[in-house]
């Protein structure tokens, strides 16, 4: 019985390790995806990506952003962040970012590495 | 740092984007479309990279870091990036959008931190993750595309910058990635 319910929690720990995000993995996704067009301290042909979490979508200083990204109230936490990453256009129309990740867990991944910038 | 770039490391090769991809940029389109709004803002960021990248290669070309054999290859990467260029702009012009400007050398050399580029390698690190980034935004906005054949040309474009980071890391020594790792 004591075994069987030591299993169990192992088994519980491990499916809730592997749901938790991964910054480190989100590091190497955001060098692989987003760095194309995005700096984490400069604006390229994307914003700077240093404190995007938290802060509203459009609004970062210096940055000549679309007139829909620039007019939106969206606030960047996890929800519309996952929102606006699966499908920039459906979360605010008229913005310019044509690229989508698809998944679920690299959404969160990607999510939690910038959560820490 | 010391250059682990050789001549014979760095190969002088590879293809310009041909009249006929120039063609297929400049002709797509030319039937009823989507959504060429969408598309034009899609390609606009594409040209924004490509600005990004010449003016990339013109600061690691006016930098003294390169030997020549290696600024070669760089003055012909950046002719393929301004290519991409002219072809992009003519078909946002085109679908009845703008194509976004070039801003000035210094505003890339800022944004790419050129100042912090001591050695040829730093030159071809640098390069390498333009054309990397660049290699990855265009497999991944290729879905993103209402007009399909927009879509073949970013997969086209792709192709170059694949094969320009290539050579690159090549030259860098940089190991064979594994199957399937570009725009994962």
């Amino acid at each position: 019985m004591k075994a069987h319910a030591s299993a169990c929690l192992a088994l519980a720990l491990a499916a809730a390790g592997a749901a938790a995000s991964d910054a480190q993995r989100g590091a190497r996704l955001y060098e692989a995806r987003c760095g194309g067009c995005h700096g984490v301290d400069e604006h390229r042909v994307g914003p700077k990506l240093r404190g995007v979490f938290g802060r509203r979508a459009g609004s970062a200083p210096g940055f000549a952003y679309s007139p829909a990204l620039a007019a939106s109230t969206l606030v960047l936490n996890e929800a519309t962040l996952a929102r606006w990453l699966a499908d920039p256009e459906a979360t605010i129309p008229g913005q310019a970012m044509g690229y989508r990740v698809d998944d679920a867990r690299d959404r969160a991944d990607l999510i939690a590495y910038l959560r820490g910038l | 740092m010391q250059s682990t770039v050789s001549r014979r490391g760095f190969v002088a090769g590879g293809a310009t984007l041909s009249a006929g991809a120039i063609a297929l940029l400049a002709g797509v389109p030319m039937r009823a479309h989507a959504n060429p709004a969408a598309d034009v803002k899609i390609l606009n960021t594409a040209l924004a990279l490509e600005h990004e990248a010449i003016n990339a290669y013109q600061l690691g070309a006016a930098s003294g870091l390169l030997q020549k054999p290696v600024l070669e290859v760089a003055v012909k990467f950046q002719a393929d990036h301004k290519a991409h260029r002219d072809a992009l702009a003519s078909t946002i012009t085109k679908l009845g959008g703008t194509p976004v400007a070039e801003k000035k050398l210094d505003e890339y050399a800022k944004a790419l931190r050129a100042d912090t580029l001591k050695s040829q390698n730093d030159v071809l690190e640098l390069a390498a993750r333009l054309e990397l980034g660049a290699t990855n935004a265009y497999l991944g906005v290729i879905p993103s595309f209402a007009d399909k054949q927009l879509a073949k040309v970013a997969a086209r474009l792709a192709a170059d910058e694949a094969m320009h980071w290539a050579i690159l890391a090549n030259a860098l020594g940089k190991p064979l990635p594994g199957a399937l790792s570009f725009g994962a």
